[in-house]
């Protein structure tokens, strides 16, 4: 057993690829692995000293295309406890005020050899274009609508934590704005790579076509929807990315979809409520149900994701290692 | 209450495909039996008989689109006014539009219609409500709220929703629900300053015309929508040979689609406007003879599901100017039936295909448990002479408006009683029209 103080000289990588882009791609064993990674931060950032050298030398570049508060912070957290030097750029003071091209920002930054970019941007595929025209390993913190992969990965390090189990059978409800949510794509994909039963609940003008491919149930109640879930995963109405209207008032999507203790009885006794924030208190969620310790995951989500972050870093920097030795 | 029974009356129930002679017996506002062989031992049962020799007994009509003028324009009808008339004409149950000032786009303002109609206590009152807020045609109404308060489904009345994406979404989001959109079927770009049907006789008139196909496109782009979304559509006043294709040919593909028509646009044609008739004005236009033989060959081929009066209270005011100017739209509750039964007269409608887009049909697409005879149903039903002329007189017209396109038309059958739940709300020999 290797410590987390100089895993990266870990012979047996953690992880197989340049880039952490999303969840597709990634196989079971690979989450796995990052699970178990963060799994030992999560203990580490619990103690008063909570800094490693895991990144030392090395420069991150968080560049937030979109307003981000939880991912950035917790990624700068995330490489500044690793050691690394972490430089935070977001579209307010970058030169893309300035009209310029995604492309050309993602040069000049490459230019400057940093060795993470971690990039959030609000059209989907716009971090694969990015991440094809540098030499560093990028993250994507959320791209559009596609895909959010280190939001998945804290998700599932939360419930597997909590139920002290691995995650097989378990039948996790995503509700709400899935249309418009990169959280949800990359959370079916992981649950479903996972062995959970997934299924969506939200109107129908919320719910993009096809899901049922993705092997997905999906229904349009949440009575029937909740039925027997063991997790329900409260989405937020993503109305910067919405064109005219999908649901006719906040007051109508509250009462038909807004989870409160009455909509909770419908699920297993014991379920639990996760939410990836931010949240819209009488929106999508009851606020004392949202503070209820008992049946929220919504604290500990945050909390997982500096841990998440920092074996994604990890993971990424060792592999640059691997790979630099095999040239 | 005691038990009466309506004897030797001729039995038209479509929805069972009953035309027999025989009684309906009722108990506290309920049919309790129906059918040739009613037995009741009248010496021992404290039960009151109504003899119905040559008349015929069907249930009472259930009016799929009446405007009214409440709230917001109660000089031209209000909720007693309404329900007179509706009674006058056979009719026990409307569904109210939602273009009232404001429009019915809200759940107090569905509970108001509910209630004031509960007030009078005549008829069944219902009411769609709007399927965009104000009727603007710019964001969906709350639907989910509208329809757990009544709301029996969503339109914005006289006016077609016209955005695309909007009217996806809602076809979309009305799945959740099992209630129907209902669209007026007029491209509006295409309508642009038309006031009656484009043809030779809008040329003669020099009327701008409004293309019979503004009335197909708009369908045949819903029909792909509904294709997309699952959603329930139903179009209200088909009035084109082309839309009736349309439709019988998307039933057929099993989409969940219906229709209505009503008795302007299968008994008269855009002949009807000519000298600037006013009251012939209506939307969407009077069409050809054609399109008019088409209206009335798909009430018998049952693509049009249902007819219904279009009832559109207008001021002379409204109606009293130059052609172009006047408002559109005919009252309608008095002459429903009596108009509907001609076609049966002239041999071109069977008498229970001519009854059930008034009865059966409409309680069906709206879920109503109401227009049949049958035992455990609402004794709700109608008498009528099918040989009892008179000459239609808008000056009689229990409305308070008058704007009939059929003023001064004899007609061969006669409302003679109107009943609902069980008590007679009209009756011919106390109203002043004999």
């Amino acid at each position: 057993m290797v410590s987390v103080k100089n895993s990266v000289a870990s012979v047996e990588p953690v992880y197989r690829f340049k880039h952490l882009l999303g969840i597709e791609g990634l196989m079971r064993t690979d989450i796995e692995k990052l699970l178990d990674l963060s799994d030992r931060y999560v203990k580490s950032n619990r103690l008063a000293d909570k800094k490693h050298s895991t990144l030392r030398g090395r420069t991150l570049i968080n560049l937030f295309f979109e307003n981000s508060t939880r991912t950035s912070t917790s990624f700068e957290l995330a490489g500044k406890r690793l050691g690394g030097d972490v430089i935070n750029m977001s579209v307010g003071t970058s030169s893309i005020k300035k009209g310029e091209t995604l492309i050309d920002t993602a040069m000049t930054l490459n230019a400057m050899h940093p060795d993470v970019l971690v990039v959030r941007h609000a059209d989907s595929g716009s971090v694969h274009l990015l991440a094809e025209k540098v030499n560093c390993s990028v993250i994507n913190a959320g791209d559009g609508s596609h895909e959010h992969p280190t939001q998945a990965l804290l998700d599932a390090l939360a419930i597997r934590r909590r139920i002290n189990r691995k995650l097989d059978g378990l039948k996790v409800v995503i509700c709400g704005d899935i249309a418009h949510s990169r959280v949800a794509r990359s959370n079916i994909l992981l649950l479903g790579k996972m062995g959970a039963t997934v299924r969506v609940v939200g109107p129908p003008t919320l719910l993009p076509v096809g899901l049922e491919k993705f092997g997905v149930e999906v229904f349009h109640d949440m009575e029937s929807g909740l039925k027997d879930a063991d997790i329900i995963m409260m989405l937020r109405l993503q109305t910067e990315r919405m064109t005219g209207n999908f649901v006719p008032s906040i007051r109508e999507y509250y009462q038909l979809y807004g989870l409160d203790y009455n909509k909770l009885k419908f699920a297993k006794p014991n379920a639990l409520i996760m939410h990836p924030g931010p949240m819209n208190r009488g929106v999508e969620i009851d606020s004392e149900l949202a503070d209820d310790i008992d049946r929220s995951l919504i604290r500990e989500q945050v909390e997982m994701g500096v841990a998440v972050r920092m074996a994604c870093l990890e993971a990424l920097v060792s592999q640059q290692m691997i790979s630099t030795k095999d040239h | 209450m005691s038990k009466k029974i309506y004897k030797n009356a001729r039995l038209l129930d479509p929805g069972s495909k009953l035309d027999v002679l025989g009684s309906v017996l009722i108990e506290s506002g309920v049919i309790v039996d129906v059918g040739p062989g009613v037995f009741v031992d009248a010496m021992q049962d404290d039960i009151e008989v109504i003899d119905c020799s040559g008349v015929c007994l069907c249930p009472g009509l259930i009016d799929m689109r009446v405007a009214t003028g409440e709230p917001g324009n109660e000089h031209l009808e209000t909720f007693d006014s309404v329900s007179n008339s509706a009674a006058a004409g056979g009719i026990t149950s409307i569904i109210c539009l939602p273009n009232t000032e404001p429009a019915i786009d809200d759940v107090a303002l569905l509970e108001f219609v509910e209630r004031r109609g509960a007030e009078v206590d005549l008829i069944n009152v219902r009411s769609y409500a709007a399927a965009t807020k104000g009727t603007l045609g710019l964001e969906m109404s709350e639907v989910g709220l509208l329809y757990q308060a009544g709301a029996l489904g969503f339109t914005d009345g006289h006016k077609a929703i016209h955005d695309a994406m909007l009217m996806r979404r809602l076809l979309s989001y009305t799945t959740v629900f099992n209630t129907m959109v209902i669209q007026h079927p007029e491209m509006v770009d295409l309508v642009g300053e038309g006031v009656m049907s484009e043809g030779t006789v809008a040329t003669e008139l020099g009327l701008n015309g409004i293309p019979p196909e503004a009335e197909v496109m708009l369908i045949e782009r819903d029909l792909r929508l509904v294709e997309m979304t699952g959603g329930k559509y139903h179009v209200s006043r088909v009035s084109t040979a082309a839309s009736v294709d349309a439709i019988s040919r998307a039933k057929s593909r099993g989409l969940p689609v219906s229709c209505d028509t009503t008795p302007h646009y299968f008994t008269l044609n855009e002949e009807a406007v000519r000298g600037y008739r006013t009251f012939a004005k209506v939307s969407p236009p009077l069409r050809s003879e054609d399109d008019r033989q088409a209206i009335v060959d798909g009430i018998s081929s049952g693509v049009i599901d249902a007819v219904v009066s279009d009832h559109s209270p207008r001021d002379q005011d409204s109606k009293r100017l130059p052609f172009g100017q006047a408002s559109f739209g005919v009252v309608g509750l008095e002459t429903l039936l009596p108009v509907t039964l001609e076609k049966v007269h002239e041999k071109s409608i069977s008498i229970l295909d001519a009854l059930a887009p008034l009865t059966c049909n409409p309680a069906k697409l709206l879920g109503l448990k109401e227009g049949r005879l049958q035992k455990t149903y609402p004794a709700n039903f109608v008498l009528f002479d099918l040989d009892r002329p008179f000459v239609i007189d808008g000056d009689t017209f229990l409305s308070k408006c008058k704007n009939s396109p059929f003023n001064g038309k004899k007609v061969s059958a006669s409302v003679i009683k109107t009943i609902r739940a069980g008590n007679i709300v009209f009756d011919i020999n106390n109203s002043s029209i004999d």
